[in-house]
């Protein structure tokens, strides 16, 4: 069998590299390997669903932005200074578009993959672990979020809605809420049992998006309100983003930084240990 | 390479193996006969590091699997009792991305798959997509995808159930190929026939516990005569025809269709039968095969 194992590293050889290293018995340190295949699975995939991601903020920045922007005229920032109500809701739709497009890789995809196919136990028979793909699938999550942040903001930019140089770091920003929002949403997903209890996740996401800060500012809300919306990792998504298109930096940016590397974590914490309860009892 | 020391899996109260002994040598092909429910799958998860035990002990090459998981499963092929190929992949695709789990270069993967194809006779269904592909083509591609990171210790779990008597034949001549590299097997089977012609040893499990172990020949030896004869009277006489004969033979075993008598010359005690003045409606004389063991072991058939 072995006419061709001479100059190459075997399976073995790359799996003892790990010996010794932390978490090494559920993290083989090779999550790539599972974007790679995302990518393959993902060259059959229909194009309808991945224009979708990037069309949908696109379409809400056209009717919402500039049709009933139009309208309304301009809104204050943060600091008081005036701005369009088109560039106002640009960023929010650039943080929700992130959370939306790791929402759908995160969940239903991971769904599926969980109940039907088998896929992460053949993967778990390999010498890959349950942080491996957890990590991957997120991976990828992000790479989708990155490339509709980056197409979103060439269609923002020629428009004039990021005034700002540190409109730049939106993009770094859309996936860092991505990675956040992916974490969180595997994590969640692998307690899930059946699609009633998936269908929860959409109950509570549309709410998050109108009502977060997006299309007006908070101070409408009574207090109470407005505290029960500040705690959701969406207004923190679109505060980050928004201080950012429009340049309005703060130490408060790292606040929200924070938020969502508490998320990342947590997320992948909970994703892992439901992994290898689920697959390696 | 394998040892296990009162091997024990639970599930919530229900014990699926309980407290099994053995070990498995470099090179050697080893069984693991027993009905369904027997716990063998049970047992190969466990090997395979991919369930954690209860209690007992457990190394595969020195090494605990609950500590070691990765570096174990780098060492192992696993063939799972059901195929689980990647529905959106191809063929190749299924095999190339299996060897990347494992960290395998692309070059290394581009000619180890055209060997695999091969070795499966599926290089014309390179690019099928595997939903497309009849059952002992699926059976095959998990044989082949089990062999891509040249493993030590190919595990299979039941690799033929399911399979036409052509494809199975086809299936133990690449084991015996595979054996004579030096590959050690473990082989799950539920087939008497399968485990005699592929096991140099073998355990015989039921309900989770280890009722014998040996190499075939040597099981039949102890726990069953030379000869087997096989009587029917048809099914309602088969009780009390079997009570006429039972002082005939070594040993006799009344089942709802059949009567075997089990003895050193069968020729010999079917001649006497027909002196009692009994006609059989048919009548076989056969060696003593794992079946019989098993039977005598727990008065059950191994396939019902
Ligand atoms: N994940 C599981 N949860 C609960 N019971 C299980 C599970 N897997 C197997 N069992 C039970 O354990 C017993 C042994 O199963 P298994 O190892 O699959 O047997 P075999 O492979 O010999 O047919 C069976 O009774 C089965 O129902
Ligand atoms: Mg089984």
């Amino acid at each position: 069998m072995s006419l061709i194992n001479a100059t190459v590293d075997s399976a073995i050889a790359i799996a003892e590299r790990r010996r010794g290293k932390i978490g090494a018995e559920f993290y083989a340190g090779r999550g790539l390997v599972i974007i790679e295949r995302a990518f393959l699975a993902f060259k059959t995939s229909s194009w309808a669903v991945v224009a979708s991601g990037f069309v949908e903020p696109v379409f809400y920045l056209l009717a919402f932005g500039f049709g009933l922007g139009s309208l309304i005229g301009g809104v204050t920032d943060g600091s008081g200074h005036a701005v369009s109500y088109a560039a106002y809701i640009a960023p929010a739709l650039l943080a929700t578009s992130a959370m939306n497009g790791a929402i759908y890789d995160s969940t239903w995809n991971v769904f599926f993959k969980m109940h039907f196919g088998r896929l992460y136990q053949t993967i778990l028979a390999t010498s890959l672990g349950t942080l491996d793909v957890a990590l991957g699938e997120i991976g990828w999550a992000l790479l989708r979020g990155l490339t509709y942040a980056i197409g979103f903001m060439i269609v923002m930019t020629p428009l004039g809605l990021i005034p700002s140089w540190w409109g730049i770091l939106a993009i770094p920003g859309a996936v860092l809420i991505a990675f956040g929002f992916a974490s969180v949403g595997m994590g969640i997903t692998s307690y899930l049992k059946n699609f009633q209890q998936m269908d929860m996740v959409n109950f509570f996401m549309l709410p998050m998006f109108l009502f977060s800060g997006t299309f007006y500012p908070l101070s409408i809300y009574p207090q109470w309100l407005q505290y029960v919306i500040e705690s959701l990792p969406l207004w923190h998504a679109i505060q980050m983003e928004r201080a950012l298109t429009l340049g309005v930096v703060g130490w408060g940016l790292l606040g929200h930084v924070l938020y969502f590397v508490v998320m990342i974590a947590g997320g992948l914490f909970f994703t892992t240990k439901r992994l290898s309860a689920l697959f390696l009892r | 390479m394998i040892v296990a020391k009162g091997l024990t899996k639970k599930y919530e109260d229900f014990v699926a193996v309980d407290g099994i002994t053995f070990s498995v040598k470099r090179g050697e092909s080893f069984g693991l006969l027993g009905p369904n429910g027997a716990g063998k799958s049970t047992t190969m998860r466990m090997i395979a590091s991919t369930s954690q035990r209860t209690s007992g002990d457990l190394t595969i090459l020195g090494k605990d699997p609950n500590k070691f998981g990765p570096e174990i499963r780098a060492h192992l092929g696993v063939v799972p009792q059901q195929d689980s190929h990647d529905r959106e992949l191809k063929t190749w695709e299924n095999l190339y991305i299996y060897g990347r789990y494992f960290g395998l270069s692309r070059k290394f993967l581009k000619a180890k798959i055209v060997e695999l194809l091969e070795f499966a006779q599926l290089t014309d269904k390179r690019d099928t997509k595997v939903s497309a592909l009849s059952g002992g083509m699926q059976r095959r591609l998990t044989i082949a995808r089990g062999m891509v990171n040249e493993p030590e210790i190919l595990m299979l779990d039941e690799p033929t159930t399911g399979l036409d008597p052509q494809a199975r034949h086809i299936l133990w001549d690449r084991l015996f190929r595979l054996k004579e590299e030096g590959v050690t097997l473990v082989i799950t089977t539920h087939y008497m026939d399968e485990a005699e012609q592929l096991c140099d040893r073998l355990i015989v499990m039921d309900k989770g516990k280890i009722m014998a172990e040996g190499a075939p020949a040597e099981l039949i030896k102890k726990y069953s005569s030379k000869e087997v004869l096989e009587v029917r009277f048809g099914s309602k006489n088969n009780a009390e025809a079997g009570q006429k004969i039972a002082h005939l033979g070594d040993r006799i075993e009344t089942l709802p269709d059949r009567i075997l008598v089990y003895s050193e010359d069968g020729e010999k005690i079917l001649k006497q039968i027909h002196k009692m003045g009994l006609e059989p409606q048919t009548s076989l004389v056969r060696r003593s095969s794992l079946e019989d063991v098993f039977l005598r072991l727990t008065g059950r058939t191994l396939v019902d």
